[in-house]
């Protein structure tokens, strides 16, 4: 069910296609089995390339011995870290003013040492896909095995063996934000509640495992590449490859998925440029799942210490939060800057006087974390969203209430936090008031009551959230900003053809949230045309101006307002034109039912197609005016945009064996002005099934040895349909004042907002037991383990295969409620 | 995910079928709806040199009543069994196994001469005491339920025979329960328990208990079924027999589950099982 009713102050009334609840352009093509994706495209000649991959975690490599995979039938070359030239190491693009961050260079294939399970140490290619697996076996890598280091505190310790031994330490960088005086805050407070809250590490697990293909030819490559940024992989791979920019062409082609997981660079990228130059033939990798859950970044992974101090009437004195980061061996794009992104928003929507977060990041033996949908964002959500959960329950004080008492209100707009950034618009009582008249308190409280004298034990858990999207501005993240050595505008040209209809060029490159529909109808609307008569094309670096990709909830409220705009410079020059042939002043010009008409003389007006032939065919165009009807606009925002929104999600625990089944999850999230509320709806769902992922089902493990415990879909435990309610969604919109659209993001929201829900719901469904916190995953035996602790101490017996990293619960607590359920004891 | 270099043969015979596969070797697999083996092959820790495939074999499909019991054909789809209401637990059993996919592709006969103790068909077989019949060179031969399970993934089904039909007694005044526990609804059981129940006038006439995933192969509950056995059905009766569900069991422990929390789950699904039986 999605009871979908549009909008607090008013919805936008909508005449045009912006607004319009159209179905996706891309679709009839893809689920007709004709979309064209990297693994569909075969060119003739191609090769097939495999990578031999550390089985072990921490080891010096001692020999390599290719000779029996050389000589098989088919194979064209193997080669290995020694034998590529390559011109320089795989980029990390974060370096923040004042701020030492240690970095080990990363080289496409291990030089002399591997630092995690699937550190590429081989490379093969032969003349079919079978072949080359066939052929890994045949190489023979011996180690000398080193001491692996899993766990990010243990690693921090003094003694503990170093993932690199040159860089003298474990630890890669240390870095803050705060505002106001955090110590006078915990001092002033009545109680402050700590907790650890453990966020555990995730895979982007996107259905379309990352794939490529080479084809170099004379002295240009082409590389088709299922990635979120076609054109930074141009740039990164001319020097890496020593080829001048323009002779380096990247397409994305179909990408089935991201999730920020191809918001990255990687090896395989480099490798099959330079074996295709180097055998003269187009080279093909395709990643297996198992290498995908090994080898594709990972998010999350990280400890929140969390210091929350209320006063009695539960106003928050300040938030204090020491993460420790697990970044794994090596860094991939973004990988450091990650966890400190979540500090932006870790005011919440709340007004706190103070707010500190201090990051500490680490380096395991372990594959690298990096963006995974809401990158940094989930985690302060949850840190911040169970702390006002754990806080109400100390002080005795209804959960909702602390946040209304809290909420920054909607007059204080643009809204200045402790940390420094301002929040565009919002309002917070607004969707929390819209979520409670779907979820009736009363009676679930009432009904909650009935339900335990029967043994069933139901809970509801609630988040309200607000999050940093739209990214950009270069100002503000770039070089001289937080650092991020790039710019962060977006791009898109507008090419209105003779008959009227229209191509956009976006710099944006999607992975599956629908540019083509949304992009068409801001068009369409801007140009006075139907959105079916305007095609998107994206993701090809010879085709489209240079653009930034798509990310960080970023495409409409940076690359949709950079089509909006230069769709607006071309409704102008039609405007100007019209007014010539209709022999009225420009100004009176007006662009109303697909037609260019003169204000007062509806009967006097061209559509744009007559317009655009005017132009096309320039006998009569006003002086001066150049022929063609096109436009570009390269758009860098003064802000980010500031989405928000209130979850519920309402749980049974069968206390018998720890199941939790959702039972209703209501979403009620605020995205400013909604372009085309099917796509939202859809990003929502997946948003939230993601979360729910997260906080129920999936885990990337590794065990003490540093092995991959979870390398197939059988361990990663992925949620189906099945194990998810459906989904009631309601929105208000509060338009954003920082772009002409009044647009904000919605792609990472779910995510962003679901985690906290599920865990206040599950926790919240067993107060009465004694469990008072847990951290995820909330899996059926953790959650049975918490129970009987609760009950009988320390009774439950742990896992030792997860061991540590799977760290079950929060520190005790500081202030007079009551405490956390102890450490139970190994059995 | 491609499997090591194999060899292909499509018999469309049984007696090819059975030469086939003895000419193979050592190498050689049977392969019915190959989603037990084909993942194994995938992450090549299964490499056979020849795959005997049963899909053109005819005659090995459907199910017939025989002998007052049915008669179903090895290669019938777990969605055929699901669909034959009159098999009671084992209709319910096929109905829950993985997904909808596998279900239309996965055999009751390559479930059962697989053996894996996660999966469904094989427990409730054993609890219902069938048998299967397997064909080889030297001829046909009924294998008990009792005798089919040797050791992980290792059944008294030789090499070289094929299993052609699996035998489910009719259970007439058996009342069923099975109850499987996972984390996703397509995964393999964490824990599973087929518990039958005949009672009379509300004393336990017999029982049968059987364990998914709770050793290397499929076991009885003897423990409980003794428990049981001759007394009055109430809660109380159940559960003090259900408590000794996971006597004598040694679980093996994995990401998911510790041995001792199979354990509890072996009890309270059993619990869960026998209510459910007798309230059938």
């Amino acid at each position: 069910m999605s009871a979908v009713t549009d909008a607090s102050a008013g919805p936008t009334p909508i005449s045009g296609p912006i607004g319009r609840r159209m179905k996706r352009k891309e679709d009839p093509r893809l689920i007709t089995g004709r979309g064209n994706y990297v693994d569909d495209m075969v060119l003739p000649g191609m090769l097939y390339m495999a990578l031999v991959r550390a089985d072990v975690a921490h080891a010096k490599i001692r020999s390599i011995d290719k000779s029996a995979a050389e000589a098989r039938e088919g194979i064209y070359a193997v080669l290995t870290g020694e034998d590529i030239g390559v011109g320089a190491p795989l980029p990390m693009v974060w370096v923040p003013p004042g701020v030492e961050v240690k970095t080990p260079e990363h080289w496409p294939l291990a030089r002399g040492e591997v630092n995690h399970v699937g550190d590429p140490v081989a490379v093969i290619v032969g003349a079919d896909k079978y072949g080359v697996v066939d052929a890994l076996a045949d190489v023979v890598v011996e180690y000398d095995e080193l001491p692996a280091v899993i766990d990010p505190e243990k690693a921090l310790e003094d003694g503990a063996p170093l993932v690199h031994e040159d860089l003298g330490t474990n630890k890669t960088h240390e870095w803050a934000l705060g505002g106001g005086d955090i110590d006078a805050a915990m001092s002033e407070a009545d109680v402050v509640v700590e907790r650890r809250i453990v966020n555990h590490r995730t895979a982007g697990a996107a259905i379309e495992p990352r794939g490529c293909i080479a084809d170099w030819r004379a002295d240009s490559v082409t590389l088709w590449t299922s990635t979120q940024i076609p054109h930074l992989v141009r740039l990164f791979l001319a020097g890496e490859i020593g080829l001048s920019e323009e002779k380096i062409r990247v397409v994305a082609p179909e990408v089935g998925g991201g999730f920020g997981s191809k918001l990255n660079h990687y090896a395989e990228e480099v490798l099959a440029c330079y074996l295709s130059r180097h055998l003269g033939r187009p080279v093909k990798w395709l990643e297996t799942r198992s290498e995908n859950l090994a080898t594709t970044t990972h998010g999350r992974d990280l400890i929140a210490y969390c210091k929350m101090g209320f006063k009695s009437d539960g106003t928050i004195t300040g938030f204090h939060t020491k993460i420790v980061a697990d970044l794994g061996a090596y860094y991939q794009l973004l990988t450091p800057f990650i966890p400190c992104f979540a500090a932006f928003v870790m005011s919440g929507c709340y007004k706190i006087p103070a707010v500190q977060t201090d990051i500490v990041g680490v380096f395991t033996n372990k594959f690298a974390t990096d963006a995974v949908r809401g990158a940094g964002r989930p985690e302060a959500t949850h840190a911040i969203e169970v702390m006002m959960d754990q806080g109400a329950a100390e002080l005795g004080l209804d959960p909702l209430e602390v946040r209304r008492k809290n909420f920054i209100p909607k007059e204080d707009f643009p809204a200045e936090v402790a940390v420094g950034v301002i929040y565009d618009s919002g309002d917070y009582h607004g969707t929390l008031d819209r979520l409670l008249e779907h979820v009736d308190m009363d009676a679930f409280r009432r009904e909650q009551e009935e339900l335990r004298s029967q043994g069933v034990y139901r809970g509801i858990g609630f988040s309200t959230y607000v999050e940093i999207c739209g990214l950009a501005p270069s100002r503000v993240v770039g070089p001289s900003g937080v650092g991020i050595q790039g710019g962060f505008w977006e791009s898109a040209v507008v090419r209105v053809h003779p008959s009227g209809a229209a191509t956009v060029f976006t710099g944006s490159s999607p992975h599956g949230q629908g540019h083509e529909t949304g992009f068409a109808q801001i068009v369409a609307e801007k140009l006075g045309i139907e959105p079916e008569q305007v095609e998107v094309i994206h993701g090809d670096t010879d085709t489209g101006p240079f653009g930034m990709g798509t990310y960080g909830s970023r495409t409409l409220s940076v690359g949709g307002e950079a089509a909006g705009r230069a769709a607006m410079k071309v409704q102008d020059k039609a405007k100007k034109l019209a007014a010539h042939l209709l022999e009225a002043a420009p100004e009176d010009i007006e662009l109303s039912g697909g037609r260019y008409q003169v204000k007062g003389s509806p009967d006097k007006g061209l559509p744009l197609g007559d317009i655009a032939l005017a132009a096309y065919v320039p006998e009569n165009i006003p002086e001066g005016m150049e022929p063609g009807l096109e436009e570009t606009s390269f758009y860098d925002p003064e802000n980010f945009v500031w989405p928000f929104g209130a979850h519920a999600a309402v749980v049974d625990v069968d206390i018998d064996t720890g199941k939790v089944e959702v039972s209703r999850y209501v979403a009620v999230d605020d995205c400013g002005r909604a372009i085309n509320p099917l796509l939202i709806e859809g990003q929502v769902h997946g948003g939230i099934a993601h979360a729910i992922g997260q906080a129920l089902f999936e885990q990337v493990v590794y065990n003490d040895e540093g092995q991959l415990v979870t390398g197939t879909f059988v361990d990663y435990a992925l949620p189906t349909a099945a194990e998810l309610p459906s989904f009631e969604t309601d929105r208000t919109e509060t338009p954003s004042p920082v772009n002409e659209l009044g647009v904000k993001g919605v792609g990472e929201a779910g995510t962003i907002a679901a985690t906290p829900t599920m865990v206040n719901a599950v926790i919240d469904a067993l107060r009465p037991l004694g469990v008072t916190y847990m951290n995820m995953p909330l899996t059926p035996m953790r959650v049975w383990q918490a129970i009987q602790e609760a009950q009988g101490g320390g009774s439950g017996p742990r896992s030792t295969e997860q061991g540590r990293q799977t760290d079950e619960h929060g520190s005790g607590s500081a202030g007079s409620g009551p405490a956390s359920p102890a450490e139970g004891g190994d059995s | 995910m491609i499997p090591a270099e194999f060899d292909y043969a499509a018999p469309e015979s049984l007696d090819d079928a059975i030469s086939t596969l003895s000419q193979g070797g050592d190498g050689a697999k049977l392969i019915a709806g190959g989603h037990s083996l084909l993942p194994l092959m995938k992450l090549r820790f299964a490499s056979p040199s020849l795959l005997v495939s049963l899909g053109k074999v005819p005659g090995l499909a459907g199910i017939e009543r025989s002998n007052g019991g049915f008669k179903i054909g090895a290669m019938t789809r777990h969605a055929e069994v699901a669909a034959e209401s009159d098999l009671g637990v084992m209709a319910h059993a096929a109905g829950l196994v993985a997904d909808q996919q596998v279900r239309n592709r996965g055999t009751i006969g390559g479930s059962i001469s697989h053996g894996d103790s996660a999966g469904d068909p094989p427990t409730v077989f054993l609890a219902a005491e069938g048998s299967v019949t397997a064909k080889g060179p030297n001829g046909e031969r009924e294998i008990a339920a009792t005798d089919m399970f040797k050791s992980y993934l290792t059944t008294a089904v030789a090499p070289d025979e094929v299993v052609t039909s699996v035998y489910i007694p009719a259970l007439e005044g058996f009342g069923w329960g099975y109850e499987k526990f996972v984390r996703r609804s397509e995964d393999w059981a964490m824990v599973g328990v087929c518990a039958l129940v005949k009672s009379n006038g509300g004393t336990c006439e017999d029982v049968r208990v059987a364990l998914t995933h709770m050793g290397a192969t499929p076991l009885r509950a003897s423990a409980t079924e003794e428990a049981l056995r001759g007394q009055s059905l109430s809660p109380e009766s159940i559960a003090a027999a259900a408590e000794q569900a996971a006597e004598g069991t040694n679980p093996p422990g994995d990401l998911n589950a510790t041995p001792d929390y199979k354990k509890h789950l072996a009890r309270v699904l059993t619990r869960r099982a026998l209510t459910a039986a007798i309230a059938r």
